[in-house]
């Protein structure tokens, strides 16, 4: 009788029809808002795109929610930043998606580093003793404009791939947010032309193609080693540094503690700015454009504080 | 005859005309070839020399290490991927070490003083475009142990999510846990006495999920079968002696901070009670019900600083064996809050009959305070009192040591 009743609830269940996808449109789904915004701008009105990360959270550290596993079941596109960003929460998300479309190697599945420039390729022999570190390269590659444009190739290409009658329209897409980022940067290189060579501290590794792009040197970090916690010992040699070169910038995240950052700028009576690592990091970093937008002003304004120029 | 001879000189000065004019041709055509050749290999040799000092670059900054500061590398363009191709096809492999340590008092169920109490290896990779396996191996001190292997089927029509091998069941939230991933160094009470302590339901079998259409609220349902050996809770005497396991479990986001989840479970099978000699001369059967509620609140601000999650389970049994049907019921709550980047700190109150006889009810309470050095280490210490029904009651300091290293698959939430 249980036995009977069992299969017969089992069979209701199994019974049931699955959701639909959304109509006409391409399902994406993106692990970050940066990705997202970018789907977006080459997709336009023929995509539903759904982020996962949201842009104040640490892309690390994020929950595998079950309603993320809705998401990932109905999406025809998965976009992923790589390099082992979303080790620690993708694939159960995966596993558990009931979605061929979107598996590694599948038509629906795009990882956005690969023709991306990667810095910080480890060499010769990876530890944890050298922290939370990426062997593929640091994962926080979109943060540079030129990137973002070869993100959104990719892009375009994934969604042709997939809805070939619009391939000419994400390519006239993609064209019209490669003009408009073109113009975008010879604002923002006019604007961080007077700081080249200045030097920073950062946080977190999160910004090594951001300053590099627009000419600033990191030379610390709050972190002692990669996703490891600020240390005394290394404070202290980080604010000695930083006296000696002369630093007064610390460039913070927004899900980071202010406490040891604002006590290091205390130090070498400098300023701690917290810069948006990703769209939505901030309300006003609305789109991929308007992060830079917002990260450029605002660290111009901050390192013209610090440098009198 | 005049005509036909001009003819004829106009003829051949057309063709002495055109011999110089055909090899002319024939000339630029052999040139257009070359030159066409020339920028081919012009190009292929463009494009590996850009590739050789990509590659040049990438080993240049990659020079200064993921430990030390940059110094403004260049970059590498389009690599896809920097791990050695020998490795790609091997799993994933890790393993936990779980160090246990007991002082205080307990009479009834006393624990070593100091104990390695778990290595568990775990090997996970995809197996082919129609599924991936995951097995986790448990090392005690005495004896090894296959935990969990099974291989998961994620192409299957109808959005089904299979799995086939040995696996722990989804009856309830705790039932599933790896000893690693508990907020305590031991399991309830009520896991204990009515669902079969630390292995609890774990055997080989089929599973079969489902996600049910619920608009934006996150609706699952399970049904598994497995062969009925789990412990003491259930024991196969006969082929067809199958025990069960069904779970629903339902999610919601409250905000993006704040999340519920909630399942009820259900299991059956034959248990032991009736078996003399080797022989299942009572045949009698176990039927588990649960309900189980989580509530968790994470920032997502400062999701690495703070987070709580309350939990409880609530647990019936209903079991067969001489002298009648025995119906216990138990439960626990917890709350763990973590309060720093590295602190936590939590409670839980237990309350458990015993399957074999409801008369019998132990009762307890603990508080723990853990460390995380790292994501892939911590260090536990947990208080522990238990008013047992059938025995002097336990006061006990326990503490645990446990550290990762391998790439550990992230664990489902």
């Amino acid at each position: 009788m249980v036995i009977r009743t069992f299969k017969l609830i089992l069979l209701l269940l199994l019974g049931v029809p699955v959701v639909a996808s959304a109509q006409g449109k391409l399902n994406v789904v993106t692990t970050t808002e940066d990705l997202g915004a970018i789907a977006r701008e080459v997709g336009g009105d023929k995509v539903a795109v759904t982020a996962l990360a949201r842009g104040y959270q640490d892309p690390h550290f994020v929950d595998p929610k079950p309603s993320f596993i809705l998401a990932v079941s109905r999406a025809d596109v998965l976009i992923v930043v790589g390099r082992e960003l979303e080790l620690g929460w993708l694939p159960p998300l995966l596993s558990s998606s009931r979605n061929s479309k979107i598996q590694p190697g599948a038509k629906g599945y795009l990882d956005a580093s690969v023709n991306v420039r990667i810095l910080e390729i480890p060499t010769g022999q990876i530890t944890r003793a050298m922290g939370d570190v990426h062997p593929s390269g640091n994962p926080h590659y979109w943060l540079e404009p030129g990137n973002g444009r070869r993100i959104a190739q990719a892009i375009r290409d994934k969604l042709s791939e997939n809805a070939p009658a619009n391939a000419a329209y994400f390519a006239q897409r993609y064209a019209d947010f490669d003009m408009r980022l073109a113009v975008a940067e010879k604002r923002w290189d006019a604007t961080m032309a007077p700081y080249k060579g200045t030097k920073v501290v950062t946080y977190h590794r999160s910004w090594p193609n951001f300053m590099e792009r627009f000419g600033l040197d990191v030379m610390g970090y709050v972190e002692p080693k990669p996703g490891i916690p600020p240390s005394p010992s290394h404070t202290l040699e980080l604010i000695q540094d930083m006296k000696r070169q002369g630093v007064k910038l610390v460039v913070v995240e927004p899900y980071f503690d202010l406490k040891t950052p604002q006590a290091i700028a205390n130090q070498v009576d400098g300023k701690v700015l917290v810069l948006a690592p990703s769209v939505g990091g901030t309300k006003e970093a609305t789109d991929y454009i308007q992060l830079f937008e917002y990260d450029v002003n605002l660290l111009a304004g901050a390192l013209k504080q610090v440098t009198g120029k | 005859m005049r005509a036909t001879r001009f003819a004829c000189v106009a003829l051949m000065g057309v063709a002495l005309a055109m011999v110089p004019r055909l090899a002319l041709a024939q000339t630029a055509e052999q040139a257009q070839t070359i030159q066409q050749q020339i920028d081919q290999l012009r190009k292929e040799f463009g494009d590996r020399l850009a590739a050789l000092e990509a590659q040049l670059a990438g080993i240049q900054g990659g020079q200064s290490g993921a430990g030390a500061p940059q110094t403004a590398p260049l970059p590498e363009v389009g690599q896809g991927g920097a791990l050695s191709n020998s490795k790609v096809f091997n799993p994933d492999m890790a393993v936990i070490g779980d160090f246990l340590g007991a002082s205080g008092r307990n009479e009834v169920n006393p624990s070593p003083a100091l104990e390695m109490h778990e290595s568990e290896a775990s090997f996970q990779a995809v197996v082919d475009p129609y599924g991936r396996a995951d097995f986790f191996v448990s090392f005690g001190e005495e004896g090894v142990e296959l935990e969990e292997g099974f291989l998961t089927f994620t192409e299957l029509p109808g959005k089904l999510l299979t799995r086939v091998g040995k696996m722990r069941a989804a009856f309830g939230k705790v039932n599933g846990l790896h000893n690693h991933v508990l907020p305590w160094t031991d399991r309830p009470l009520v896991i204990n006495n009515l669902v079969g302590g630390e292995e609890g339901i774990d055997d080989a079998g089929i599973s079969v999920a489902r996600l049910l259409p619920a608009g934006p609220l996150f609706l699952e349902a399970t049904g598994q079968v497995f062969r009925g050996d789990s412990g003491e809770l259930f024991r196969s005497s006969k082929r067809g002696d199958l025990s069960y396991v069904g779970h629903l479990r339902a999610y919601h986001d409250i905000t993006e901070s704040t999340n519920v989840d909630l399942g009820a479970s259900y299991s059956y099978g034959h248990n032991p009670a009736g078996i003399v000699g080797d022989v299942d001369i009572g045949r009698f059967t176990t039927k588990l019900f649960g309900t189980d509620v989580t509530l968790r609140w994470r920032p997502l601000t400062r999701a690495i600083y703070h987070q709580f999650v309350g939990r409880s389970e609530i647990i019936w049994s209903d079991r067969g064996q001489f002298g009648g049907r025995q119906r216990s019921m138990g439960y626990y709550a917890s709350g763990d809050y973590q309060f720093a980047r590295r602190w936590f700190v939590g409670g839980r109150y237990d309350r458990s009959e015993h399957a074999d006889d409801a008369a019998l009810l132990d009762k307890g309470a603990s508080a723990t305070l853990t460390y995380w050095p790292s994501e892939f280490s911590q260090v536990r210490g947990q208080y522990r009192h238990i008013d047992y029904a059938d025995g002097p009651a336990a006061n006990e300091l326990l503490f645990q040591f446990q550290f990762s290293i391998g790439a550990h698959g992230a664990h489902p939430f």
